[in-house]
């Protein structure tokens, strides 16, 4: 794939804006269809796209295998974090109204905290799990 | 109109989501292809997310995001279930492809019928 | 209309699955269940189910998809005739559906608004979502803060599962596996095991 010059510029041209819908998809989850599960699915789409016209190689370099592996447990890390911060406060497990001053405000601070949790494990799992098996090699 | 006619309007829902559902078992029972048998399963696993969304619609309803100008939703609980559940079918999908993909080094095939024939031999 | 749309995608829906069960190629079958995602997509924006169709696009035909041709780049791309004819599977496949589908004769009728579903929680979270959460997409409140339990234990069954990839598939390959050898081998044991089904017919048939 090395050669092909309008796949390779196309995809340049394509990858910021994946990313950015992926940001878009999980920010704006709260008002329209969206949220962590489907914005970090699209973004591991968004290596695996690069990785599949650029080579393993070259997307390992941008986003590399050390920092997909911590970010598995990492978003399992910030979900329970959220619960356990709201123990400390001294409510029940992911009791979001202990995290601002009115009611709203503290879900919707919870939804969001919680949703990135869900982000950063999808996306780190989606992309971990291709690049295992793109790297296993025939 | 016709009795038989109504049901199927009905009913058409079920009825497609179990061809779906049989279709996967067929699969995953028959064929020995463990590839095959994977794609049988999420066959199977769709047909679920199917059984679950299809009596959540209301006709003329809207999805369940939520504004003034419209009054009638379909059931968003549904949708929740199943959100998760495609995600979580996605995670057990690779995790047995990883499972094919070292079977078949330890075994050079993928067909079961081949393991099992060279089980007995050894 | 809108039932007119279903049943239109829900047809198409069938007869790719009778591709799926008929191809021999696996290339071929790996596509076709890509297909038959995007379809299933559609359907479920005809049955209002945005979230759930954004989900199944990308993830059913997205992922997947390139999981299924990773592995048969990694495997073979062509299924071998099954040695054992698929009557029982069949049998049990018709067997099963002919009770399902009479026990769909006593459910109520697609899209009716009484249906018991629509009468229980469902309401609570439509009418309450300014009070008790403030965010107007109701799939997003009742997934991250009402059942915000369900969804923890999900992420960390992803987790789980993206654990077990990089347990098996992490690391290199033992040496010697899936040789040239092997694979002959394979081929020959396959073929001892039909001759020996071949005689055991013959038996019987004499018997």
């Amino acid at each position: 794939m090395k050669m092909d010059l309008i796949l390779r510029i196309t995809t340049k041209l394509l990858i910021p804006f994946m990313l950015l819908f992926a940001l878009y998809v999980q920010f704006h989850g709260d008002y329209g269809p969206g949220g962590g599960f489907q914005a970090g699915v699209i973004t591991a789409a968004m290596v695996i796209l690069y990785a599949l016209i650029f080579g393993l190689k070259a997307a390992q370099r941008v986003v590399p295998v050390s920092v997909v592996q911590f970010m598995v447990p990492l978003g399992v890390l910030v979900y329970t974090g959220v619960g356990v911060y709201t123990m400390f406060k001294g409510g029940e497990f992911l009791n979001y109204n202990l995290l601002g001053h009115d009611r709203v405000h503290a879900q919707e601070w919870g939804i969001l905290l919680v949703e990135i949790g869900v982000y950063i494990t999808v996306s780190g799992t989606m992309t971990a799990i291709f690049y295992m098996f793109a790297g296993r090699g025939r | 109109m016709n009795p038989f006619i109504h049901e199927l309007i009905a009913h058409y829902n079920q009825w497609i989501t179990i061809f779906l559902m049989v279709s996967g078992l067929y699969i995953v029972i028959a064929k020995d292809n463990m590839v095959k048998k994977l794609v049988g399963l999420s066959l199977f696993q769709t047909s679920v997310y199917l059984l679950y969304i299809s009596p959540g619609k209301i006709l003329g309803g809207t999805p369940p995001i939520m504004d003034p100008k419209f009054s009638v939703y379909s059931n968003p609980l549904p949708h929740v279930l199943i959100l998760t559940a495609i995600v979580v079918g996605v995670a057990t999908l690779a995790l047995g492809l990883a499972l094919v993909v070292r079977i078949n080094e330890a075994y050079g095939t993928i067909e079961e019928d081949e393991i099992f024939a060279r089980g007995e031999e050894e | 209309m809108e039932a007119l749309i279903n049943m239109v995608l829900l047809t198409l829906l069938a007869i790719v699955t009778i591709g799926v069960i008929r191809m021999k190629n696996l290339f071929a079958v790996v596509i076709l269940s890509g297909i038959y995602s995007f379809l299933m997509a559609s359907v479920f924006i005809v049955l209002d189910a945005v979230d759930v169709a954004m989900t199944e696009a990308s993830v059913g035909a997205g992922i997947s998809t390139v999981l299924l041709l990773g592995t048969l780049y990694l495997t073979k791309s062509e299924e071998t005739e099954p040695l054992h004819k698929p009557y029982v599977a069949l049998f049990l496949a018709a067997v099963t559906a002919g009770a399902l589908i009479y026990g769909t004769l006593g459910l109520p009728p697609f899209g009716a608004p009484d249906a018991p579903i629509h009468l229980h929680v469902a309401n609570r979270y439509i009418e309450n979502w300014k009070e008790e959460t403030g965010v107007p997409n109701v799939v997003t409140s009742v997934l991250a803060s009402y059942r915000g339990f369900d969804t923890l234990g999900e992420t960390a069954v992803i987790f789980t599962a993206g654990i077990g990839v990089l347990l098996l598939l992490k690391g290199r390959k033992s040496p010697g596996a899936e040789t040239p050898d092997m694979q002959a081998e394979a081929v020959a044991a396959r073929a001892a095991a039909r001759e020996a089904e071949a005689e055991a017919d013959a038996e019987d048939n004499l018997s």
